[in-house]
């Protein structure tokens, strides 16, 4: 009788030690997460909440707000209020500038998606040893400076630029073409920045591309234009979906290019967003406009993450 | 060894899309070219960006020379060199917590919540934290650099996170297993096994973080207060002023620093074959 006693005093302790360990474990663990997730907490997820906070606030005349409760922020998306009467008209104003960001951000994503899956393409089907120097190099202009990229850029297309400098002496054009301060000029900038968030999803996608299908295709039959379509681009779809996101989110709240390339004329959410708690001194509205940018992005990367998902299920 | 080129050579014909290539090496020509100009204007002997007249430093010698350039440039090292050092800190106990282990519970929380500054518009963390710390300012009376340093802390976390746990996770347990088999304490293993292989990752993480604080201009342009103006800052004023080649020479310099910094990321956070 006495023995499973002491079996089970034995495996006691045993659990007490494992308990032991892994309460030591979590303590580590807990220690060691600490510093990272209270400094992110506190500087860049709070900071969130005040802003909420502030889209319901009264704006301060010197800038700031006044702590008076007011739905007023919201109200001005739609609406115009009258300063004489103070009565509401319907404008389109702020909504035209969520309609042209929107749009500019598509369409420069479309327009670095046509580009960037040739390059991406390319670089898979490069040998092994070379494909990380091409990587190298589409990935070096992503971490240099986007205000001097920009400013590359303007440099070029300017009325004094290389492009129409050279056109003009070429005697292609006369007069030098217009294209600094309109909206090409963003969307040109806007592909320049982001053609790198583009390439590299695409390339995770087609690196992993086994080219026998390719070359079954063919055995069938299959013309280039076939395999590029039946083949090749279903199988990059996840890559495509994540591109088109990463370029999407940015160019939409871009701010630098638009401020450069489109003259502060060519407003888009990001300008406009940072033009509130600059000269036009209404934060709350700034607020507001923010939290709905970050609700559209977070929708969007809401997709993204499903598609990952949907994508590690398939490889396994 | 014929029979293999050969099949090489018609696979590669395979894989070939018409017009793809030459998309591909222009779209390689489009990154650089505008780059390329920059910096060879930056050492035109002449008031134009466009024309080119004689070699010359002359645009170098008015940047070194310019107070503004020069207060700038300390102002974006120190805040740089602070973002630096304790994002890699904090980052690297949270590579070490969230690698290796088995699943915990709250695991998927904090891999969001480090990387909450990367998912949130860089322009919508910029008005948020500028309110915030209207409020700090206003409740505590402090002001100072600080704030933008501590900004700059926030952002680099995930940048520097991103090496330092790819690293981690190439490293097996087996040596820290081996020295904790012989006796060593769970903080001489780290000091003397973890930390040594781990800190190719860690100075990939520290150039990152160092490059993107170095590079920040939405946020640093709403924080920053009065006298805390940084490299990108002065720039961005320059150029809204009007173009000279004294920006080129600046933005030259700075392109210089970062292609340093990333080249070293590149080699030090590549993977061991």
């Amino acid at each position: 009788m006495l023995a499973p006693v002491q079996d089970t005093s034995n495996e006691t302790r045993l659990a007490r030690a494992r308990r032991l360990r892994d309460v030591e474990e979590r303590r580590t663990r807990r220690f060691l997460l600490a510093p990272a997730l209270l400094v992110i907490g506190i500087f860049g997820l709070f900071p969130l909440t005040i802003s909420m906070l502030y889209s319901i606030l009264t704006p301060g005349t010197y800038g700031g707000v006044t702590w008076k409760l007011s739905g007023e922020a919201y109200l001005q998306f739609l609406f115009e209020r009258d300063i004489f009467d103070g009565s509401l008209s319907l404008s389109s104003t702020y909504l035209q500038i969520y309609g042209r960001s929107i749009g500019l951000a598509l369409v420069a994503t479309i327009g670095a998606l046509i580009l960037g899956f040739p390059t991406a393409y390319f670089i898979a089907s490069k040998p092994r040893e070379q494909r990380n120097i091409w990587l190298f190099l589409i990935t070096l202009p992503f971490w240099t400076n986007l205000l001097i990229r920009t400013y590359a850029i303007l440099l070029i297309i300017r009325d004094e630029g290389i492009i129409n400098l050279g056109l003009m002496s070429v005697g292609v054009i006369e007069t030098p073409l217009n294209i600094l301060y309109t909206d090409g000029a963003v969307f040109i900038g806007l592909i320049y920045s982001y053609l790198p968030f583009m390439v590299l999803p695409l390339y995770a996608s087609l690196e992993k591309l086994d080219f026998k299908l390719v070359e079954a295709a063919y055995d069938l039959y299959a013309n280039r234009f076939q395999v590029l379509r039946r083949i090749i681009i279903p199988m990059a779809k996840p890559g495509i979906v994540a591109g088109c996101i990463l370029v999407f989110i940015p160019g939409l709240g871009a701010y630098i290019t638009p401020e450069l390339l489109g003259g502060g004329k060519k407003l888009m959410i990001g300008n406009m967003i940072a033009l509130q708690f600059g000269s036009s001194r209404n934060w709350p509205f700034g607020s507001a406009a923010a939290l709905i940018l970050m609700v559209v992005v977070m929708a969007a990367l809401l997709i993204y993450v499903r598609n990952a998902g949907k994508q590690g299920a398939h490889h396994g | 060894m014929v029979d293999l080129s050969f099949r090489r050579r018609r696979m590669q014909d395979l894989r070939k899309q018409p017009g793809f290539d030459q998309i591909a090496i222009a779209c390689m020509f489009v990154l650089y070219a505008p780059i390329v100009v920059l910096v060879v204007f930056s050492f035109n002997d002449n008031r134009s960006v466009v024309r080119w007249t004689e070699f010359s430093f002359r645009w170098y010698a008015a940047a070194f020379g310019n107070d503004g350039i020069r207060n700038a440039t300390l102002v974006s090292f120190q805040v740089a060199a602070f973002a630096t050092f304790f994002s890699v800190i904090f980052a690297t106990m949270a590579a070490l917590a969230t690698t290796r282990t088995p699943a915990f519970r709250g695991q998927t929380a904090a891999y969001a919540i480090i990387n909450q500054p990367l998912m949130v518009p860089e322009i919508v963390t910029a008005v948020a934290t500028l309110s915030f710390f209207a409020i700090l300012k206003r409740l505590t009376g402090v002001t100072g650099i600080g704030y933008l340093m501590v900004a700059h802390t926030v952002f680099c976390i995930p940048f520097a996170y991103m090496p330092i746990r790819a690293r981690l996770e190439d490293m097996n347990l087996s040596l820290e297993q081996a020295a904790a088999d012989l006796y060593a304490t769970p903080l001489r293993v780290f000091w003397r096994v973890t930390l040594p292989l781990l800190l190719p990752g860690i100075f990939a993480g520290a150039m990152l973080a160092f490059v993107v604080s170095l590079d920040d201009v939405i946020i640093t342009l709403l924080v920053a207060g009065p006298g805390e103006t940084t490299l990108p800052i002065y720039i961005l004023g320059q150029i809204r002023r009007g173009i000279t080649p004294e920006i080129n020479a600046v933005s030259t310099l700075l392109l210089g620093l970062t292609l340093i910094f990333v080249t070293l990321f590149f080699f030090l956070g590549r993977k061991r074959t």
